[in-house]
């Protein structure tokens, strides 16, 4: 598999999920489990470019795949990326578990609906659990990030 | 303070860049050379006497590398001196599925869990407490702590009288009864709880997603027999407490002490399951209320009484009974008050502190009763409320005092937005409003300390300034807020405040990050120690303005070398003179109100909310983006215990319901509303530019109004919670649901205690010289 650009080999147990393998093995601590069984989102990284729930997969089944963690979203260390900006100033996060997973579903989101209406937003993201925001200002990072595209 | 330049700047939090690239790091990110890997075995049953524990086959395990059992870690301990009844590991009974009795260390985590399963516990099952009712009752088998004084499984009972009742009652021309139940939830962090251990020289470090730090320190010095110098607790960053990562926890010890059997690192991470048996949630409570009023629908008297389901073990218990009673009278002015309350053992996990602690149960209660009794005598309820709404810069019947009130503008304000007064009267849509009062942090500490409750430490060298505080960022902005107060202060950006915060070894004490504390008190704190410091620097540029900060920093390092000042904060004497006027004095109380808009359907039951308006009274914001952050984080937290959450039990197997994020409903996106939030801005006497709480306190008045909405909607009253079409629907049909007895409770005789004037403001020594010799 390719892990945020980088040809990575798979691991030598074939029962390693994707998320105890980006986590443990290549020491990409930015993906977080939160329910161990699919239903948070914290784990969500992208495999080729669409949202998955890292800790739902095995790692084996990403091989020949493209994942892309909250660590290989900004193109270079200059910057954040667009939605990493907006989620920053709009205060969208305060413990900050669930943000990489927010973070990469939202960018699922706009990779499909660059101009999203509070209807896909909300198909988009409610997936995703938070439980210190209570959404509000996730909603508006969303917008903000989609206005900067 | 009408020029204030960094105070008042909605500035995103200090750590949002590090948590939006994925460099934050938790404890469980936290790998070290050689590190093992922990789990522990935990109780199948509710209720069992160990008879042995046979861990022989775990040994033999390969890449098993330390085990412990109950006769490793006997030292019990507690988070309040009076409950000091858990052990890390327990040797001789086990008190609820989940209670953790032995602990694997091994190369990875997978041998761990293995070689966990592999040792061998012989238990005798006893007879499970699983309610109040059965807690109150001589138990079949034995009681879950034998050792205590009162009789059947209570754990705590208290009863107190403020005031004139006999009077009060006489005054009444109303009287109204009534029965409500809250049921008990979690905290759900998002992050399970982990601590990692490392024993190198003699020295234990621990790093942990604690709320508190100076807590965990003691425990550990406790339970290991090391002193405090011996041993470093440093917060890793932080996914999320709410109130449950506030105790010391058996995993946090068992880490250290098999970092110091192996000598090597040990983590140990809950798996979600463990989180739900860790607990430490809202206490499930029966309440009985009962109230006169005046023919102008003025309070006259009031008697309240409180049971609360404790689980296994004291945690905060014996404050938390305290705070079921003690709110009432800041919130609504009350001339003469009786208070009981108990709390009972269950073999259920330990209840504990959830953000407002203690005090949602009653403001649940407190609301729908005033709201009944108006109906009943048929006067607006919105109207009777603000009759009784507690004024500025008055005692309570219980001697709390309050300084600044904002409840007249947080009511005024929610009322205007919402259009309550002229909403749409129909089937099926409906309003409610309520309102609420919270400390900005507990006036006495939770064990007995001359120290001061908060501390800050500024070093400035010619690198520029950076804060010490003790305190943890859970999360809610406490670390932004430390720094924009001293770049206030110091003329300078809050980016330019380097910030060490919890960490036992470097920083100062701070009583940790619940009780809505940090903001006034560390915040204090914080203020003094950058006026000393900037004292300090005028004299070093001879008070010459325009000096750039970095400039006159070295000016400074080269007149006097390095410098340092430290500030801290000790609340004032607040309570009477009475034993238990520890819980409930707060230095400021911050108020709410809210209105919650529902729909709800006689057809199916479902109640959707559309929306929420909330005014805080926040008494000065010092970073407003991160107020109305904790505002919405605590209406959607309302919102999900009012609407879905509930964390219950198995008749007879004691076992969780729904220990998983599938089970254990909790809102979505999809299921929170849009939330209009106003900022009342009292500037309070005491607090730091006048700041308040706003953790907490957002979160009581959403629950009842909730309630309210449906009431309005569909003439039902739902006098429990959470309410659930289920619940909807058999309202529908029976007029109201709702507990139907409080049981027979063995109150002791009441403290009686005289009520202070109610224009007494006396604090400190002041107060105290006041007292009479008692």
């Amino acid at each position: 598999m390719r892990v945020n650009g980088i040809a990575s080999p798979l691991p030598e147990d074939p029962r390693t999920l994707l998320s105890d393998h980006l986590r443990h093995q290549l020491r990409l601590t930015g993906t977080h489990v939160g329910c161990e069984h699919g239903v948070c989102g914290c784990c969500t990284v992208l495999l080729d470019g669409k949202p998955v729930r890292s800790c739902l997969l095995l790692a084996v089944q990403a091989a020949d795949h493209d994942v892309t963690t909250i660590e290989g979203l900004a193109p270079d260390t200059a910057a954040l990326h667009p939605i990493q900006q907006a989620f920053h100033e709009a205060h969208a996060l305060q413990c900050g578990f669930c943000t990489p997973g927010f973070v990469l579903a939202v960018k699922g989101l706009l990779d499909e609906h660059p101009d999203p209406t509070d209807e896909q937003i909300q198909e988009g993201i409610s997936g995703n659990l938070c439980r210190c925001t209570g959404y509000a200002n996730i909603r508006k990072a969303v917008r903000l990030a989609a206005a900067a595209r | 303070m009408a020029d204030l330049k960094v105070v008042g700047q909605p500035l995103p939090k200090a750590d949002a860049a590090a948590k939006v690239i994925g460099a934050a790091v938790y404890a469980d990110d936290i790998v070290l050379p050689r590190m093992l890997h922990s789990k522990l075995l935990r109780s199948p049953h509710p209720h069992a006497r160990i008879l042995s524990v046979d861990a022989s086959a775990a040994r033999r395990i390969p890449g098993v590398k330390g085990v412990l059992t109950g006769q490793d870690l006997p030292i019990r301990f507690g988070i309040l001196p009076v409950s000091q009844d858990e052990r890390a590991l327990e040797s001789e009974k086990v008190r609820y599925v989940g209670d953790p009795v032995a602990a694997v260390a091994a190369v990875d985590e997978e041998t761990a869990a293995a070689a966990a399963e592999a040792i061998r516990v012989e238990y005798e099952v006893l007879e499970p407490v699983l309610s109040i009712e059965d807690a109150l009752r001589q138990p079949g088998d034995e009681r879950i702590h034998a050792s205590r004084s009162l009789p059947a499984n209570l754990h705590r009972l208290q009863s107190y009288e403020f005031g004139d009742l006999a009077a009060g009652w006489a005054r009444a021309a109303h009287v109204r009864e009534d029965l409500f139940f809250f049921q008990g939830n979690t905290h759900l962090p998002m992050e399970q709880h982990s601590a990692v251990g490392q024993w190198v020289d003699g020295r234990l470090t621990v790093w942990s997603s604690t709320q508190v730090v100076h807590y965990v320190h003691r425990a550990l010095s406790k339970v290991l027999e090391l002193p405090m110098n011996k041993i470093r607790v440093i917060g890793a960053a932080h996914g999320g407490g709410f109130g449950g990562k506030t105790d010391p926890f058996a995993h946090e010890i068992v880490v250290a002490k098999l970092a110091m059997v192996t000598g090597r690192p040990v983590k140990c991470t809950l798996t979600r399951e463990e989180v739900f048996y860790a607990h430490r949630g809202r206490h499930p409570v029966l309440m009985w209320v009962k109230t006169g009023v005046d023919e102008e629908g003025r309070i006259t008297a009031m008697h309240f009484r409180s049971a609360l389901d404790g689980g296994a073990y004291g945690s905060y218990g014996a404050a938390s009974v305290f705070y079921t009673g003690t709110l009432q009278t800041v919130t609504y002015d009350i001339p003469a008050y009786k208070f009981e309350g108990c709390r009972v053992f269950t073999n259920k996990p330990p209840c504990g502190p959830k953000r407002g602690h203690g005090t949602p149960q009653p403001r649940f209660a407190l609301e729908l009763h005033l709201e009944k009794l108006a109906e009943e005598i048929g006067m607006d309820a919105v109207e009777l409320k603000r009759r009784n709404f507690m004024q500025p810069f008055t005692r309570a019947v219980n001697w709390l005092r309050v300084t600044s009130c904002g409840l007249e503008e947080c009511a005024e304000k929610v009322l205007a937005a919402s259009g309550y007064r002229t909403r749409e009267r129909r089937p099926g849509r409906g309003q409610g409003f309520a309102i609420s009062a919270y400390m900005s942090g507990a006036g006495t500490a939770i064990y007995w300390n001359g120290m001061p409750h908060s501390e800050v430490q500024l070093k400035l060298d010619r690198t520029g300034v950076t804060a010490y505080c003790g305190a943890m960022d859970i999360g809610q902005g406490s670390d932004a807020v430390i720094a924009q107060i001293v770049a206030e202060e110091l003329g300078i950006q809050a980016a330019d405040v380097r910030l060490v915060t919890a960490d036992t070894d470097s920083t100062p004490i701070d009583l940790g990050s619940y009780s809505s504390r940090v903001t006034f008190m560390a915040g204090n704190a914080a203020l003094e120690a950058a006026r000393k410091m900037r004292a300090l620097l005028d004299a070093a540029v001879d008070a010459r303005a325009g000096v750039p900060f970095l400039e006159a920093c070295e000016l400074a390092e080269t007149k006097w070398g390095a410098l340092s000042t430290a500030g801290s904060y000790t609340p004032p004497r607040i309570g009477g003179p009475f034993k238990g006027s520890g819980v409930g004095p707060s230095p400021a109380y911050s108020y709410s109100a809210a209105v919650v808009d529902v729909d709800a359907d006689a057809r199916t039951g479902i109640v959707r909310v559309n929306k929420v308006w909330i005014a805080h009274d926040i008494g000065r914001a010092i970073n407003p983006l991160l107020v109305i952050g904790q505002i919405e984080g605590s209406v959607y937290m309302a919102l999900g215990e009012a609407l879905m959450e509930e964390q219950t039990f198995r008749r007879q197997l004691g076992l969780h319901k729904w220990p998983s994020m599938l089970e254990y409903k909790s809102p979505t996106f999809v299921d929170t509303p849009e939330i209009e939030s106003f900022l009342v801005e009292t500037v309070d006497p005491e607090g730091p530019y006048g700041a308040k709480e706003a953790g907490q306190g957002p979160l009581l008045p959403v629950i009842p109004a909730l309630n309210l909405a449906v009431h309005d909607a569909l003439g039902v009253w739902i006098d429990e919670t959470p309410v659930t079409p289920e619940k909807v629907l058999k309202a529908l049909k029976d007029g109201r649901v709702g507990p139907k007895m409080f049981p027979a409770v063995p109150w002791p005789e009441p403290i009686i205690v005289e009520p202070p004037a109610r224009d007494d403001m006396r604090v400190g020594a002041e107060l105290e010289a006041a007292f009479p010799s008692a």
